[in-house]
């Protein structure tokens, strides 16, 4: 929740932050405006924070919280509920922050979020941490480089997975597509059609985090 | 783009003693720049309804009382009423500036647990919370003494001395008030039970309107118990030499300091523990 307070301009909310951090009015003066630009807000500067949109609040949040200069900066769920334009500009502050040598603790079910903005990450599960490491790390311990997702009709899937499972190690069958780990997904899509399994769909693709928590948890993010 | 200075990181920028010692006045700077937002609408309510009570109560009424027993308590009748309408009008005040802003920050808003995320400290909040409602009390309490003081209510120069035993009725019932808005988690109720059985009850057997003593001895304990009426006669004494005795003028203002400490304490362990959920 932007527990901002509703009452209060844009600017005031970062003002009375600072004053709430016991910083001198003369160093939060200048620190506004950086704030503002940081959070791209200075058109917004004078409005009040009721009128914001939530992406716009979320930014003013993570603006506020730096008015202190933190040494750290810890974030849950960051972007839940913005659009994909309001995430990816909050990604982009957020990975110039990290830039600037603040240590960013997000907690997050976008593993794309975790992806592009974490060095380090643990997937957790029920409590328990399951794996530790970098993302191309946990990637490459945990998954193949590529991954070709099929689809065969929602019934179908079921049916045809034996067959699958004899071209590749390991296979994922989810309730709308089945995904097949391999180091080349087209030489696996071939194999496939000469053994005349037509798939409705194909796509290959490289191996996310998305497929590392599959593996790790069995399950997938939707649940 | 803004001129970005280069960074010097919160370990050296924030000076958290500083905050320990001033932290409640950062609470009390935010509060005042929402306060300067609805100026006119404080300021108008601050003219218009002592204006209004007075002109229909102390004008009207008064009239009445002074043609037929000369007044009440050795006074006209509106000497006798400014310092509980002073303390009534002082405690309303702090009561909207104690419930609203905590209902907000525990629950509509959540902006206390913003506040605690920084330096400042759950008694902090508390502290700040009543401080500045105490500023707008005072502000609001020297407009309507000034207004009585115009329709003739002070006879005498120690008429003024109603304004302190005001506040005090305020600072009292505002902190005892504050630490049960922090404590509700229904707000619904809340106001209802506010409104209908304690601040209604507390107006009207307060020994607001007449004296205590006249009332039956089985509702006089609605005045003992009262803030209202413990200033109210302090009041009474300091400016127009009402008679209390030297034990009486002790016990008001004991009960007084007490309700303020208890409600402090109260406040300060309700905001504590919400912070802490």
């Amino acid at each position: 929740m932007d527990n901002l307070d509703n009452a209060l301009t844009v600017e005031e909310n970062l003002y009375i932050y600072g004053r709430y951090f016991g910083l001198s009015k003369s160093f939060i003066r200048p620190k506004i405006e950086e704030l503002l630009d940081f959070a791209q807000l200075v058109e917004k500067r004078g409005v009040k924070v009721e009128a914001l949109s939530g992406g716009m609040k979320r930014r003013l949040t993570i603006a506020r919280a730096l008015v202190s200069e933190p040494e750290i900066l810890m974030l849950d769920e960051p972007t839940t509920g913005l659009d994909p334009q309001a995430r990816h500009i909050l990604w982009d502050r957020l990975f110039r922050l990290k830039e600037q040598g603040v240590t960013l603790l997000i907690t997050t079910h976008y593993m794309d979020e975790a992806e592009q903005l974490c060095d380090r990450l643990m997937v957790m599960d029920k409590g328990s941490i399951m794996a530790e490491d970098s993302p191309a790390g946990l990637i490459k311990t945990h998954s193949t480089k590529e991954v070709l997702e099929v689809r065969f009709g929602s019934d179908r899937n079921a049916v045809v997975a034996p067959e699958l499972r004899e071209l590749c190690d390991r296979i994922e069958v989810l309730p709308d597509r089945i995904l097949m780990y391999a180091d080349d997904g087209e030489e696996l899509l071939h194999q496939l059609n000469q053994k005349g399994l037509h798939p409705l769909t194909s796509l290959v693709r490289r191996s996310s985090l998305e497929d590392v928590f599959l593996r790790l948890t069995g399950r997938t993010l939707i649940d | 783009m803004a001129q970005v200075a280069p960074r010097q990181g919160s370990l050296k920028l924030v000076n958290t003693e500083r905050i320990k010692s001033r932290g409640a006045f950062a609470v009390v700077e935010a509060r005042v720049m929402i306060f300067m937002k609805y100026l006119p609408a404080l300021l108008s309510v601050a003219v218009a309804n002592p204006f209004l009570y007075l002109l229909a109560v102390g004008v009207g009424v008064g009239k009445l009382i002074n043609a037929h027993s000369g007044g009440v308590d050795g006074v006209k009748y509106l000497t006798f009423l400014a310092p509980a309408l002073l303390a009534t009008a002082a405690i309303q005040n702090a009561l909207d500036e104690v419930v609203f802003p905590t209902l907000e920050g525990f629950k509509w808003n959540k902006n206390f647990f913003a506040m605690n995320a920084t330096p400042i400290s759950a008694k902090q909040i508390a502290n700040g919370v009543l401080i500045a409602a105490m500023t707008r009390v005072l502000f609001s309490v020297t407009v309507y003494g000034t207004i009585i003081f115009l329709f003739g209510g002070f006879t005498t120069a120690r008429g003024w001395l109603a304004i302190p035993t005001a506040l005090a009725a305020a600072a009292a019932f505002g902190a005892f008030i504050m630490g049960i808005a922090a404590w509700t988690t229904n707000d619904d109720q809340f106001f209802m039970v506010l409104n209908r059985f304690i601040i209604m009850p507390l107006f009207l057997f307060s020994g607001t309107f007449y004296q205590l003593s006249s009332m039956p001895i089985y509702l006089r304990w609605v005045g003992w118990l009262s803030p209202l009426w413990h200033c109210t006669e302090l009041g009474r004494y300091l400016t127009y030499g009402h008679h209390i005795s030297a034990y009486m003028f002790a016990f008001h203002i004991v009960y007084i300091i007490a309700m303020f400490t208890f409600g402090m304490n109260f406040a300060h362990r309700q905001f504590t523990k919400r912070l802490s959920r």
